[in-house]
């Protein structure tokens, strides 16, 4: 009789290698770019090069005439709903009369390579009668341009403190820029369907925009998971989606689009750039009595997801803190700027800045430690958000975070004389004796999930085969390592070690809901974690065993079946995971608004030349609240990568524009931090029980950004003595004055 | 136009249309998917290949000026089955997110402990400073490569 | 076509063709859309442009090569130029057959008064740096003409400094760069890119600062004003002409303070 396996490997808890590792290293994994079909035409959009502007004419025959062009489309050609849009269908799927932003969709053209495709785009000639562009967020606002108000009042209004401490901020356009651009490949079923492979974060709704403006049924499109070169919220919103739809159907072969890189920064959404204007008032030992807030993004010329950042700002305006009187006032501006949206952090980002920014200022004031006016106000499990006035019933370990910084030793004084230890690196701009050395912390709060109500869920579905199970999901992998961890998950609840996990379509498996908010591994491992748990009991208490494992079913320590037969019994669960209900917000802004929070913490290190405002970021340490870790090494992964996309925002990235056009369009000049900016990271993962999450587990993708940003900027402070309101801070912003 | 060269060590004919780069050579016409475009404008290093013996941007090199050369790129580098040492490190270390990098960063990698079995914390740094990776925070990646073990194979 | 010598490569500009040394920047012209060029001299690996004889650094010298051979105050700048992948294939000449205002390489030619060599398939002359740069992304070079080596001369200043500016530590266009270099007896160049149409030297700083054997704080101080004051900067989506200047007189002064310890 063979011995009992062991528990199973690669189950939670531990840092299995990642399945499509290899693939990836070698160069062999499938992403959207590089799918092909025979017969494949390629696509080209023509955009508009006005920010806005009435279309008096579009004339398609010189593209037309071009050899191996197959297609030229405009709105008029759209099959059924002419509009798109995440939360509001509002953007035109091809501008009809009017483009109102630079770079806007006006046709598409397909033809028998890129090349003739994009000669074909260029031909087309757009009449245009240029119009005035609203570019400014705040004369939206004055316009009543606006895509949202929200209105946030908490206890006593007429509550004020003694000391007050009042700013302005802002925080710049930055952009996902992932690796992989936009990129699909739709396939005619040649029944009047198509099956789309694109680039996404959600591919449920993707299918139901796609139906939608294709006025198709929904059974006749499939939306296929594809692989994909990074989102942080780029990959939400429709792109090339049914443009690549439309193209197929019409032409009856499959279409191909992969945008270049200009292009991708034209194409998707950005990080709403914000202007903030705040007011804290405390008593004289540090508490908090109120925060007034005022807060502007810039949502661009289409609503995108406009609506809920903005709700995200608000609601987070306060921070991981307690305050007796708080007042939000937001304004989601409509413009003639390129379309805002998603971009991990969604809203919580930009008020961070500022309510960090204002509470250094507040413990200057107050002549107290800036750590310890935190700890003073931290919010915890069991106290109400200062804004919406919900029950933090989740573990909150801000405490933790705070005493977890304060708890890591500093580095070493820099004694380095190499220029690699230096600010300026090889541009051997600076000697160390022009170096300041500046320590910032800031802590950040974040909502896990969708909010206001959203009936947000995951479907997954487990399957045993004759080698193992199978966890079936149309859950997006972004790089983020859902693909482990959903395994992960099933081995540890099923107690097998032979897991895979596979990406289905949408006419397979209903919804497992975007790759985005930190909501996945909570939604689709919930998903998973429950329909593992729910098969192995069935499992057992059919076969009326109390064991199961890599080798089949036991029962008193006798194998009664192999797991060969197992698998041919033709067992499945599928479970829709749903977390625990929330609630719009009344007049007030009060509800039980968010599913889950998470809180983090940062400390950043920065060598300032002062003189030259040159940075180096040395150090930026975290304590991060994340549950439980299911795979330490994936999210310290995240906890790396989120740093550093902060960092980016403080100190380099920025999408300049000027009366709606983008000026640095390029990785020339959006500047992205290479390996020689990155700074070195600790973090201490903080878990502790309570989260609904599978196994306590909470979303970790986004608070790593929440808060880094705002501790560089404290840190730059303390070398600059600058006040610095604005991100991302520029060298003259710390040598002039 | 017809282009004549080396790739991975095969002799190859391959057309191209000028003026497309080695990229496009290499993707389009040889089918070698694993070199990447994301900025075709060598600001990335996704496209990285060795080309006579250097590192450089596939994108930034005409097909045609490929001519007769030698080229690398990373599916010459994976070995038939399994993983090159530096791929090894870098799966175990979880230095691979979405991965559209990654093989950029194992051509500029295995051409590092080429010239340089043991290089500094700082050397491979700068070896890697053409690798741009907007997942992992680069630090994954420096630990892996810190940690590779270069035998005699390489 | 790939030439074997320099005068088969002449033979193809005179039809018309255009050279193609390590693609940096023409491919990314090429890349955009931005120009097609149906008829290339392929460049790279013609042997006659990389021959580096002493003082006479062949056109297709790659910043690789520079960064170790090269003089300090060139080495330096090479090592700023892109990435380890533009530098195995960018060369000296393309950079200055591009002839950005921000070029890297190009402080240190003026600095040093180095000259560019120019070959036709009649004649081979060679111009000072200030007359072969004319304006932004202009040259005098001839469309007949190659760029075929860089001329430094035989005495290259004792001490040389290179210094960049730039908002991120790697494949970073210059904010400011700049090149100040001091011979024994005290005559001192001082070379900046970035802040003005072409690379310039400040000339006024210049002579101020090599009158002074030991200069003080003070003269310091003075230097970095001239510096500032003569640049040209502009403002554009990357800095500001306020901060341009800034930047090059603290540059040129801690360059100065570097030659001079």
């Amino acid at each position: 009789m063979a011995p009992r396996v062991r528990a199973p490997e690669g189950g939670v808890g531990e840092s299995p290698l990642r399945p499509d590792g290899a693939a990836k290293l070698r160069g062999e994994f499938d992403y959207a770019q590089d799918l092909s079909a025979e017969g494949m035409l390629w696509a080209a959009t023509v955009r508009s090069p006005h920010a806005r502007a009435r279309i008096v004419a579009i004339d398609l025959a010189p593209a037309l005439a071009i050899g191996g062009v197959h297609a030229c489309l405009t709105a008029d050609d759209v099959p059924g709903r002419g509009t798109f849009g995440l939360e509001h269908p509002d953007q035109p799927v091809l501008a009809a009369d009017e483009v109102r932003f630079w770079g806007e969709p006006v046709a598409v053209v397909a033809a028998e390579d890129p090349d003739t495709a994009r000669r074909a785009a260029a031909a087309i000639e757009v009449r245009y009668e240029e119009l005035d562009a609203l570019t400014d967020a705040e004369e939206a606002d004055r316009s009543d341009e606006v895509f949202r108000r929200l209105r946030i009042r908490r206890g006593d209004q007429a509550l004020h403190g003694t000391v007050v401490v009042e700013g302005e901020y802002e925080v710049g356009m930055q952009d996902q820029a992932p690796l992989g651009t936009e990129a699909g490949l739709a396939i005619p079923d040649g029944e009047g369907g198509v099956d789309l492979y694109a680039t996404s974060q959600y591919v449920h709704v993707d299918h139901e925009q796609v139906v939608a403006s294709l006025g198709l049924r929904p059974e006749q499109v499939r939306a296929h998971p594809t692989g994909i070169g990074g989102a942080f919220g780029a990959r939400e919103d429709v792109n090339l989606h049914i443009h690549l739809c439309m193209l197929a159907l019409h032409t009856g072969r499959p279409v191909k689009m992969v945008y270049q890189r200009s292009e991708s920064f034209t194409g998707h959404v950005h990080r709403h750039p914000a202007w903030l204007r705040y007011r804290h008032e405390a008593d004289e030992d540090g508490r908090l009595v109120r925060v007034e807030a005022r807060v502007v993004i810039d949502g661009g010329a289409y609503a995108s997801t406009t609506s809920a950042v903005l709700a995200n700002a608000c609601y987070f305006a306060v921070g991981p803190y307690r305050s007796d009187s708080v007042s939000v006032d937001g304004v989601g501006a409509r413009t003639n700027n390129p379309p805002c949206g998603a971009m991990r952090g969604f809203g919580a980002v930009q008020v961070c800045f500022a309510y960090e920014a204002q509470m250094d200022r507040l413990a200057g004031a107050l002549g107290m430690d800036p750590l310890d006016l935190r700890e003073l106000n931290a919010l915890g499990t069991g106290d109400s958000m200062a804004t919406t006035g919900q029950v933090i019933d989740t573990p909150l370990p801000t405490l933790d975070v705070i005493k977890s910084l304060r708890a890591m030793p500093l580095p070493e004084p820099a004694t380095s004389a190499h220029h690699s230890d230096l600010p300026g690196g090889s541009g051997l701009t600076t000697e160390p004796h022009h170096v300041r050395r500046g320590v910032g912390y800031a802590l950040g709060l974040k909502n896990l999930g969708f909010s206001e109500g959203s009936d947000d869920y995951a479907q997954a579905r487990v399957r045993l085969t004759s080698e193992g199970a199978v966890v079936e999901t149309a859950a997006i992998e972004v790089g983020q390592g859902l693909v482990t961890v959903l395994g992960q998950i099933a081995r540890s609840a099923l107690g097998i070690s032979n897991v895979e996990v596979a990406h289905v379509d949408t006419s397979r498996i209903d919804s497992a809901g975007s790759t985005s908010a930190s909501r996945q591994t909570q939604l689709s491992g919930g998903a998973t974690l429950e329909a593992a748990t729910r098969l192995r009991h069935r499992v057992l208490a059919h076969h009326d065993g109390d064991q199961l494992d890599d080798q089949g079913v036991w029962r008193d320590d006798e194998l009664l079946v192999e797991w060969s037969a197992l698998g041919e019994e033709g067992w499945e669960e599928t479970v829709t995971f749903r977390h625990p209900p929330t609630t719009g917000p009344d007049e007030n802004g009060q509800g039980v608004i968010h599913a889950d929070f998470a809180v983090a913490g940062h400390r950043a290190v920065v060598d300032v030349d002062t003189e030259l405002g040159l940075v180096k970021v040395v150090r930026v340490d975290t304590a991060q609240d994340v549950g439980l870790a299911l795979n330490p090494q994936s999210v310290r992964g995240q906890i790396e990568g989120g740093i550093l996309q902060g960092v980016g925002l403080a100190v380099m990235e920025e999408l300049v524009m000027k009366e709606g056009v983008i000026l640095n369009a390029t990785f020339t000049d959006y500047l992205l931090p290479t390996i020689l900016d990155a700074p070195d990271v600790e973090a201490l993962l903080i878990e502790r029980e309570g989260s609904w999450g599978p196994f306590g587990a909470k979303g970790v993708g986004e608070p790593p950004t929440i808060s880094s940003t705002a501790a560089v900027a404290a840190a730059i402070r303390a070398a600059s003595g600058k006040e610095l309101n604005r991100v991302p801070i520029r060298p003259q912003d710390i040598a002039l004055e | 136009m017809i282009v004549e060269l080396t790739v991975n060590g095969e002799q190859v004919t391959a057309r191209v249309t000028h003026p497309g780069s080695l990229l496009d050579l290499l993707r389009d016409d040889l089918g070698l998917l694993g070199s990447k475009n994301a900025c075709e404008q060598g600001e990335c290093g996704s496209c990285s290949v060795v080309l006579d013996g250097e590192l450089v941007c596939s994108c930034l090199v005409m097909a045609a000026d490929a001519a007769n050369s030698s080229v690398t790129t990373v599916e010459g580098v994976s070995p038939e089955d399994g993983l090159h040492p530096v791929q090894e490190a870098m799966h175990r270390a979880g230095a691979v997110q979405c991965g559209f990098c990654t093989p950029g960063i194992v051509v500029a990698a295995v051409d590092l402990f080429a010239r340089n079995p043991h290089p500094s914390g700082t050397e491979i740094k700068e070896a890697l400073a053409g690798n741009i990776c907007r997942c992992t925070g680069y630090g994954a990646i420096i630990r892996a490569l810190e940690a590779v073990e270069i035998g005699a194979e390489t | 076509m790939h030439p074997k010598s320099i005068d088969e490569a002449l033979a193809g500009l005179g039809e018309g063709a255009i050279p193609l040394a390590g693609g940096t920047d023409l491919m990314v012209e090429v890349n955009f859309g931005h120009i097609r060029p149906e008829h290339v001299i392929g460049l790279r690996r013609l042997a006659e442009l990389k021959e580096w004889d002493g003082q006479r650094i062949g056109a297709g010298v790659t910043w690789r090569r520079i960064e170790t051979h090269g003089p300090k105050g060139l080495a330096e700048a090479a090592r700023t130029v892109g990435s380890p992948q533009i530098r195995n294939a960018g060369t000296i000449g393309g950079n200055l057959g591009t002839a950005s205002p921000a070029g890297d390489g190009h402080p240190f030619l003026a600095a040093v008064d180095a000259s560019i060599e120019l070959t036709s398939t009649a004649s081979q002359r060679t111009v000072r740096w200030s007359e072969f740069f004319t304006g932004v992304k202009e040259t005098a070079r001839r469309p007949d003409e190659l760029i075929t080596a860089v001329h430094l001369p035989a005495h290259l200043p004792e001490r040389q400094c290179f210094g960049k500016i730039g908002i991120r530590n790697a494949m970073v266009i210059a904010t400011v760069c700049a090149v100040v270099t001091r011979a024994d007896d005290g005559k001192t160049t001082v070379a900046l890119g970035s802040v003005a149409p072409t690379p310039i030297r400040v000339t006024g700083a210049e002579t101020m600062i090599s009158s002074i054997t030991t200069p003080t704080a003070g003269d310091l101080v003075e230097f970095q004003r001239l510096v500032s004051e003569e640049v040209r900067p502009i403002t554009d989506h990357r800095s500001t002409e306020e901060y341009r200047r800034h930047g090059a007189g603290v540059l040129a002064r801690r360059l100065l303070e570097r030659c001079l310890t």
